[in-house]
């Protein structure tokens, strides 16, 4: 049993806001979909299966069902943090894969932003009843110095650098400037990166993603539908998703869960990490996209600073252009949750229809990869494996 | 030195309230099965190695070495989140204190101290050794 060639994504859109103080989340939620919708071809008459995942207002996805009066006969809201998307995409192709859905609408959208969240630098407690939580709350762990320990701990392995560390964010920073909804449009240096301020150490601000509203939305759609769409087919060919936490104390900090996805969705795709032309690489932080290439195959185990350093991921430069759209280091971070976007741009390259400078040539073979929730203690991680037909 | 931050309490809980105890009693306990005889960190009344729930507190030795750390420049209060990997076998996140943040480095010996709460029981932090 394979998802491979049994879903297509037929619809792709991306909020072009960066900042709605003036919409709710719901209002969000739903003009994504109409977006995706609009962009497959299709309507809202035509779903019948809704997958959404934390960001969605409501326990479920019952209050936006309801929102966007959808008729539906499969739903699905997993929650794996910012990656939830990328996994819903896999879990939309399971359930089409099964006859349970045939049209699967796929929605993410927040306002972080308007609401001053001060997300990444102030100790949350988000649940007293979770296990963990007395042996982490005191000791001040944020999103920041959970990834910066990271970080911290694959300089020590591995002899990687802050300045290597910078290119990711360099690299981004040449992909933004042509996209012109982009919160950080300058194309910025190595020196711009390692002399802003430290956040917690070793992470400086521009090694940190943007804050951003928005959100985004895909349609999946069977085989059979897609065939009679004007739209390019995207054929969703691997999936892999699995929890990386601390294993009862016994872990090793610079890598993530990347390293099971990669090689299950490889597998059922049946290529190799050389056939990628074009990897949308969650990017929280700079040390986020260093640890998922490494343990995707991209590079060598530690081999992730040198592989990055000079410009590798530059599109129409480097050896494996990411996030061309600017990612969550330059571009947006809807809902502080970046698996949305890194699918939808994975789609355009995959089209053809990311910006002209941008826009990575011959481009068949894509893979867009999530880390969600905390590098530093558990997260979940997902891979998708995407085809041009 | 800095060492102003405010620390919040732990919630004690029917499953960890063994250890608060011990801790209120200055004494640093480690959970270890008593089936596979392996201490696991966090700490959890069903052994996430054997999954026995044999599972005793034992006195720790409370020395480690740092695994790896961050000092929070951005907090009003800079503070050093750590994981510190004991002698007796498991990581545990902590806090770093009573030191020079600017002279911590990965690999460092460290002692643990209880450090007080707003209003609960002290937390295990660790001090360069």
């Amino acid at each position: 049993m394979t998802i491979k060639g049994k879903a297509y994504i037929a619809g792709a859109y991306e909020h072009p806001t960066r900042h709605a103080p003036d919409k709710t989340v719901a209002q969000l939620h739903a003009e994504v979909a109409l977006g995706a919708l609009k962009d497959a071809g299709l309507s809202r008459d035509d779903v019948d299966g809704y997958f959404c995942a934390g960001d969605a207002p409501g326990p479920g996805p019952a209050t936006m069902a309801e929102y966007m009066n959808l008729k539906l006969r499969h739903v699905d809201s997993t929650e794996l943090g910012g990656t939830s998307y990328v996994a819903l995409a896999a879990h939309a192709a399971e359930a089409i894969a099964l006859g349970k859905c045939d049209v699967a609408l796929i929605t993410l959208a927040g306002r972080p932003r308007s609401e001053g969240q001060a997300t990444g630098t102030t100790p949350r407690l988000r649940d007293p009843n979770q296990p963990e939580a007395p042996w982490e709350f005191p000791y001040g762990m944020t999103t920041a110095n959970g990834y910066a320990m990271c970080a911290m701990r694959h300089m020590h392995q591995y002899g990687t650098t802050s300045e290597q560390l910078a290119w990711i964010k360099v690299a981004a920073s040449h992909h933004a400037q042509h996209n012109p909804n982009a919160m950080l449009p300058d194309v910025i240096t190595v020196a711009d990166v390692v002399n802003s301020p430290v956040i917690a150490d070793p992470l400086h601000r521009l090694d940190c993603c943007v804050i951003s509203d928005g959100g985004g939305a895909l349609v999946i759609v069977k085989p059979e539908i897609a065939k009679k769409l004007k739209r390019p087919p995207v054929k969703i060919i691997g999936a892999g998703e699995t929890v990386k936490h601390l294993s009862g104390g016994t872990f090793d900090l610079t890598t993530s869960g990347a390293a099971r996805t990669g090689p299950i969705a490889f597998a059922e795709a049946g290529i190799t990490p050389a056939d990628i032309k074009y990897a949308s690489i969650y990017d929280s932080f700079t040390i986020t996209v260093l640890i998922q290439i490494e343990d995707l195959g991209f590079c060598a185990k530690g081999a992730g600073g040198k592989f990055v350093s000079d410009g590798n991921l530059i599109s129409g430069t480097g050896k494996l252009p990411f996030n061309t759209d600017g990612g969550g280091l330059c571009n947006n971070h809807p809902a502080n949750r970046g698996g949305m976007t890194k699918v939808i741009e994975a789609v355009r390259q995959l089209r053809g229809e990311a910006h002209p400078k941008v826009q990575v040539k011959n481009c068949d073979l894509v893979l867009a990869q999530g880390t969600g929730m905390q590098l530093g203690t558990r997260h979940c991680s997902a891979t998708l494996i995407m085809e041009r037909e | 030195m800095a060492e102003a931050r405010k620390i919040p309490s732990p919630q004690v809980s029917v499953e960890n309230e063994a250890f608060w105890n011990a801790a209120r009693e200055g004494r640093f306990t480690v959970p270890t099965c008593t089936a596979c005889r392996k201490a696991h960190w966090y700490p959890r009344a069903i052994c996430p190695f054997c999954a026995s729930d044999k599972i005793e507190w034992r006195a720790a030795s409370g020395k480690g070495t740092i695994y790896t750390y961050s000092v929070m420049r951005r907090a009003k209060e800079p503070y050093a989140i750590a994981y510190v990997t004991l002698a007796e076998g498991p990581t545990m996140m902590t806090n770093i204190v009573d030191c020079d943040f600017d002279a911590l480095r990965v690999g460092q010996p460290v002692n643990v101290v209880f450090k007080d709460t707003e209003n609960g029981p002290p937390v295990p932090m660790f001090k360069p050794a």
